[in-house]
C-alpha cells in the first residue's frame, strides 16, 4: 500500500533526486576529464569512423557518463553517432 | 608516539572547525592528551569556537618561523588540562606555512600527545595541502547536501592521492525529520555515494550552536545527542567500537536517547 502511493505520487523523494545527480557528476569528477579532453576524443572518433560511413553530426552524442548495470562506478565513454549511409 | 589526525571538507561551513573542538575535548574527556592545531592561516576561528580567544599570545606561523618555541604557543585548556589549542595566524596568509614545516611541527607534537587533530581549511589549495602533510589519518566532514558531498568525494580522491588512505566519514547535521519523509539523503545513501567507512553521525542540534556560542564544546554537555554523537566518535577513533546511535525510531525517540544516556554512564 506505501509502495502505491509512492508510485502514484508523480514527484520523486528529493532524496533519490539527489542522490541520482550526485551519482551522475561524480563520474564526471572522478574520471579527470577535461572539456578539451573530451573534444579530442570527439575528434578522433568521428575522423576514423568518417572513411568508413556517413554520420549525422545534428544528432549525434559522445560523452563520459556510467553504464546502469555498472555499479563500480567506473567511467564510460558511451557514443551515439546515427550513421545515415555505410561506405562500401 | 601520538597520532596525527586532520579534520577535512572541502566545502566550506559544514562543521570542520566545530567537529575538531569536539572530538578534541571528547578525546581529552577519555584522558587522552590531546592537541588541536588551526591550520586554517588568515581565517582564525578554532581559538573562539572553544572559547580560546582571550588567551593567544603567540601562533602557528610563530612557531614554525622560530618566534616562539612550540611549548610557548600552545594555549592549555583550563577545563582539562589534557587538551592544548595551537591557533592560526589571524594577519598572515597561507602561504606562510609549508608542507615540510607542518610535517616538522606535527612531529614534534607527536611525541608530547596522543593525537594531533588538524583542522583543515576549506578548499583544496595550498591551505588544504599544508593541513595534510604531517597527517596519519584523515577524518572527512560532509553534510547530507549535494555540494558538501560531492566535494567530499573529491577531498577523498586527493587524500588518497596524497597516501592518506581509509579516510572515515562523519555526516554532520542530519535532519532526521527531514530523512524520515524522504526529503534528505540519509546515512546510508551517503556512504553509497563516497564509499568510505563512517565513522559518526551527528544531529543537526540547537545545542551545538548554543554550547559555540558560549565557547563551550557540546561534548560537556551529558544530556545533549549531538555531544554524545562526538564522545563516540572520539571512542571510535581511540580504536573502541561504538554501536552507532539510532535516530530513526520515531515512537520511542526520546525513550532511546534516555536509555543510551543511561548506558553511557
Amino acid at each position: 500500500m506505501f509502495d502505491l502511493f509512492g508510485f502514484l505520487n508523480s514527484k520523486p523523494q528529493s532524496k533519490n533526486v539527489a542522490k541520482d545527480r550526485l551519482k551522475l557528476v561524480l563520474v564526471h569528477d572522478r574520471s579527470n576529464c577535461s572539456p578539451e579532453l573530451l573534444e579530442l576524443l570527439k575528434k578522433d572518433i568521428l575522423s576514423s569512423i568518417s572513411e568508413h560511413v556517413d554520420y549525422d553530426p545534428s544528432d549525434m552524442d559522445i560523452k563520459i557518463t556510467r553504464t546502469h548495470d555498472d555499479e563500480s562506478g567506473k567511467p564510460v565513454l558511451v557514443a551515439s553517432i546515427p550513421i545515415k549511409n555505410l561506405k562500401r | 608516539m601520538g597520532e596525527a589526525i586532520v579534520v577535512t571538507s572541502g566545502k566550506g561551513g559544514v562543521g570542520k572547525t566545530t567537529t575538531t573542538a569536539n572530538i578534541g575535548a571528547a578525546l581529552a574527556l577519555l584522558g587522552k592528551r590531546v592537541c588541536v592545531i588551526d591550520a586554517d592561516i588568515g581565517l582564525r576561528n578554532l581559538d573562539i569556537v572553544m572559547g580560546l580567544e582571550n588567551r593567544i599570545v603567540y601562533d602557528i606561523v610563530d612557531v614554525v618561523t622560530g618566534v616562539c618555541r612550540v611549548k610557548q604557543a600552545l594555549i592549555r585548556d583550563k577545563r582539562f588540562e589534557n587538551l592544548s589549542l595551537l591557533p592560526a595566524a589571524q594577519t598572515k596568509d597561507k602561504n606562510a606555512v609549508n608542507p615540510d614545516q607542518m610535517k616538522e611541527l606535527i612531529e614534534d607534537l607527536k611525541k608530547t600527545h596522543d593525537y594531533v587533530l588538524v583542522d583543515c581549511p576549506a578548499g583544496i589549495e595550498q591551505g588544504f595541502k599544508n593541513a595534510i602533510a604531517g597527517a596519519d589519518r584523515a577524518v572527512v566532514v560532509t553534510t547530507p547536501e549535494v555540494s558538501a558531498v560531492r566535494d567530499a568525494d573529491r577531498i577523498i580522491g586527493l587524500l588518497e592521492a596524497a597516501e592518506i588512505s581509509n579516510p572515515r566519514l562523519i555526516v554532520n547535521r542530519l535532519r532526521v525529520d527531514m530523512v524520515k519523509r524522504g526529503e534528505m539523503m540519509n546515512v546510508q545513501d551517503i556512504e553509497d555515494i563516497l564509499a568510505v567507512d563512517l565513522i559518526g553521525v551527528v544531529p543537526d542540534d540547537e545545542e551545538v550552536v548554543m554550547s559555540t556560542n558560549r565557547g563551550e564544546p557540546a561534548v560537556f554537555k551529558d544530556q545533549s545527542l549531538s555531544g554524545m554523537a562526538f564522545r563516540n566518535i572520539a571512542r571510535r577513533i581511540t580504536g573502541e567500537e561504538v554501536a552507532f546511535l539510532e535516530f530513526d525510531v520515531q515512537e520511542s525517540f526520546l525513550e532511546k536517547i534516555k536509555k543510551a544516556l543511561s548506558f553511557g554512564k
